[in-house]
């Protein structure tokens, strides 16, 4: 049976779905969805075509989305999505996460919700919200944002999250208790002699390889790194990486060596494409080697970025790799990041890239 | 003070575009009868659940980018909805 691959597309101004056959040559653009509200991710569900998106409305607040026809029509809820009175009231949903029947939702101010009931209602995952360190999580450049939930394919019981800028926290029993998983990682913007704290670090990606690992990969703010303990320990593998900044990271569906990234020029220096020339870095050994791969990017002047969730690959042979940039464009890959071609362009700012592959 | 309002009173409420879209069937202009603008809003909660979630946040407080106005004047969640009030839900100018 052939196939059909679907991007899922989170942008400042709704959701977009490009579609296309297996060859990944042709590509139809759908949308805006969402009645244009800023998307921040979105997540289908492979086993029965779900889409649901994250976002947040300066109007009407935060709520999920979700479509079971392919996006053509979408309900919202934020049933549960909500703080106790008193507090600082959610602003906006950043990001979901689907396993095990259950649907995740990471929110600001930092926290992390779940559905049991396909995003109908959700309730707080009070372990993280009870946390020792919350008091002191400090917002990054985009605000106090749970931003990638990454869940154990094989282990329900076994969560990561990554919040900015309050780093990596890992659960082992299905959320009900916490603990930081950042030891290794740098805060440059720390004095010196505070640079490795136990927890405060602006991680920006967080990612699993796939397999049955512990294998994570995170783009930080202050490097790139690896853990192959399942956080426990990070070590550095930006070395031969134009620079040590970015915001996403995706890995390879089948090989738990190889990962892409697009790194900035640096935090303070624009957060473009080193020199406006956009390249795709791709490592095959876990970090160790890097290639920078550009065939079909623009060739120079570009001088845009791809924000930490706007990254991903599908699940076919040759695996396809695909990026949206803040200046509205998708490019796609469908050789494991060897060449590139623009797929869309002139969409809204691009939040978020995921990719969802069903049967014709 | 109880404040009097029936159903032969009710006050009419007008709501925005980008609000009723969110909620298939709803109309731009209903009939409630509410003695608060929280009451009114909870009235619009009966009928399209999940409403008050759009116009109020958890602190609990109209959202700051929705306005209430009540025979003209701007309304908090314990403002006073009379008999008859011509009320309107705006959104507010935001967005880029």
């Amino acid at each position: 049976m052939s196939r059909r691959v679907k991007l899922l597309v989170g942008s400042k101004k709704g959701v977009f779905v490009l579609d296309s056959d297996e060859q990944r040559r042709s590509w139809r653009v759908a949308g805006p969805f969402c009645e244009t509200w800023p998307i921040h991710h979105v997540v289908g569900d492979p086993r029965d075509g779900a889409i649901y998106g994250a976002g947040g409305n300066e109007w009407f607040g935060a709520a999920v989305w979700k479509s079971v026809d392919g996006g053509a029509r979408w309900t919202h809820s934020s049933h549960g999505l909500a703080y106790p009175a008193g507090e600082t009231p959610i602003k906006a949903a950043w990001s979901v996460a689907l396993a095990h029947g259950r649907l995740y939702a990471g929110v600001a101010p930092a926290g992390l919700f779940v559905s049991d009931d396909g995003g109908a209602s959700f309730e707080p995952v009070q372990g993280l919200r009870d946390h020792p360190t919350r008091p002191d999580w400090q917002p990054g450049g985009a605000g106090l944002i749970l931003h990638s939930i990454v869940l154990d394919p094989d282990d329900p019981q076994r969560i990561w999250v990554a919040i900015s800028a309050a780093g990596v926290f890992y659960s082992g029993d299905g959320g009900a208790t916490w603990a930081p998983r950042n030891k290794g990682t740098r805060a440059d913007f720390l004095p010196e002699g505070q640079r490795y704290p136990e927890f405060g670090q602006c991680v920006h990606c967080l990612v699993k390889a796939p397999g049955r690992g512990d294998r994570l990969y995170q783009q930080n703010h202050c490097g790139m790194y690896r853990s192959d303990d399942g956080g426990e320990n990070w070590v550095s593998v930006e070395k031969g990486l134009p620079s040590t900044f970015g915001f996403p990271a995706a890995v390879h569906p089948r090989d738990p060596e190889a990962l892409f990234l697009f790194p900035l020029n640096g935090a303070e220096q624009g957060r473009f494409a080193p020199d406006g020339r956009p390249t795709v870095w791709k490592t095959t050994d876990s970090g160790a080697h890097w290639r920078g791969r550009s065939e079909g990017l623009p060739r120079g002047d570009a001088y845009f970025g791809v924000l930490r969730q706007a990254m991903a690959t599908d699940a076919l042979e040759p695996a396809g790799v695909y990026f949206g940039s803040g200046n509205g464009a998708v490019y796609a890959s469908a050789d494991e990041g060897e060449t590139w071609m623009r797929i869309a362009e002139n969409l809204p700012a691009i939040s978020s890239v995921e990719t969802l592959v069903v049967d014709a | 003070m109880k404040i009097a309002n029936t159903d032969d009173k009710p006050a009419l409420v007008r709501l925005p575009a980008s609000l009723t879209a969110l909620f298939p069937g709803a109309p731009r202009v209903v009939e409630l009868s509410a003695e608060s603008v929280s009451e009114l809003i909870d009235a619009l909660d009966a009928r399209w659940p999940g409403m008050r979630d759009r116009l109020c946040d958890s602190s609990p407080a109209v959202r700051r980018h929705v306005n209430v106005f009540v025979n003209g004047a701007r309304a908090k969640l314990d403002g006073a909805v009379p008999p008859e009030a011509d009320v309107y839900i705006l959104t507010a100018i935001s967005g880029g």
